[in-house]
């Protein structure tokens, strides 16, 4: 599996050019800046993993998370705090036993976010081939 | 002596085009899922449900006077089991939105299924040669074996109770017959049941 980055890499030029493979009419307007700014959200590579991840479960453990994305719990952790501050996953904490456990769920806003991330790609690779 | 730097380095490598990207994103959140998706894929609580079938059946069969009534009671059994497991599973894949025969779903039914063929053949024929004996000891080897390549694409746990089951099988081959319905009763029940329970706890159902 790739190397995932760390929290700074959300400032490199991300998806960039998404806008351009989604059509000009709607691009200036607020709800494409949103999309935009959604997209890039979700295009860093730990994050889209969180999320495809949590698409195809109910719910996962940070240790099953940390586990699926090879990384460090520092990395998940941050990661994981960015989807739930965009409202993308859930995160509940409670206890099994004496052992604190964490819990992350997609919401459906973090569902169709990885929908138009996924119809995004899709247009991109068409748009190619049109060429 | 200083060691000279050339002013003009090689031009750096071309970064992908954007449609390469895209690809190489699909293709990652793909595998993620598929790899995320092993999680999902056995029902646990589909085999808790297989494991109380199983220790009715083994209740029915005990009370059976010969050993090929044992067999009836135990296909019986075994058509029965299949059928509740596939539910199971069908449910558990509709409520995580997982395509059924994607990914490691239809891996471990190409696995799980030639061995499971298998054992239907070889009862037909141990039926007939009379050697209804062998056939329990067969169910549990063959069934272990699908168990063990049907979940090399799922959790560890599943395989772990294939090789369980392949003991058992080893054992009920070289045991007294009349030990067959208590091993097929603490594997097909038994075993069912204690790697059910887990795997329904953690891996989502």
């Amino acid at each position: 599996m790739a190397k995932h980055g760390t929290a700074r890499d959300d400032r490199r030029p991300s998806v960039g050019n998404l806008r351009t493979l989604r059509g000009k009419s709607d691009s200036g307007s607020p709800a494409s800046a949103r999309a935009d700014a959604l997209d890039r959200l979700i295009h860093e590579r730990l994050r889209l993993g969180i999320v495809s991840a949590l698409a195809v479960n109910d719910s996962l453990s940070f240790s099953d998370l940390k586990k699926l994305m090879k990384t460090t719990d520092g990395n998940l952790s941050v990661h994981a705090r960015k989807l739930e501050e965009a409202e993308y996953i859930t995160c509940t904490k409670s206890f099994e036993g004496r052992m604190p456990k964490t819990e992350y769920k997609l919401t459906a806003m973090g569902r169709r976010a990885l929908e138009r991330y996924l119809d995004h790609m899709e247009a991109l690779i068409r748009a190619t081939r049109e060429r | 002596m200083a060691s000279v730097t050339p002013l003009h380095r090689a031009p750096a490598p071309e970064p992908p085009a954007l449609h390469v990207r895209a690809m190489d994103n699909l293709a990652f959140i793909r595998d993620t899922m598929e790899a995320a998706g092993s999680f999902t894929a056995v029902s646990g609580w589909g085999m808790v449900a297989v494991g109380i079938i199983a220790a009715i059946a083994a209740a029915i069969a005990f009370a059976q006077h010969s050993a090929v009534g044992s067999i009836y009671v135990w296909v019986a059994a075994a058509a029965l089991a299949p059928c509740v497991m596939l539910w199971a599973i069908v449910r558990k894949a509709r409520r995580a939105h997982v395509p059924l025969l994607a990914g490691p779903g239809r891996k471990f039914i190409l696995s799980f299924s030639p061995p499971m063929l298998v054992g239907a053949l070889l009862t037909i024929v141990l039926y007939r040669a009379g050697v209804v004996d062998a056939i329990p000891g067969m169910w549990l080897l063959l069934y272990g074996t699908g168990v063990v390549t049907g979940g090399a694409f799922s959790v560890r746990v599943v395989p772990v109770m294939g090789i369980c089951f392949m003991l058992a099988g080893v054992i009920a081959l070289f045991t007294p017959s009349s030990w067959n319905d208590i091993i097929m009763a603490a594997a097909f029940g038994g075993l069912h049941i204690a790697f059910g329970i887990p795997i329904a706890r953690r891996h989502g159902g």
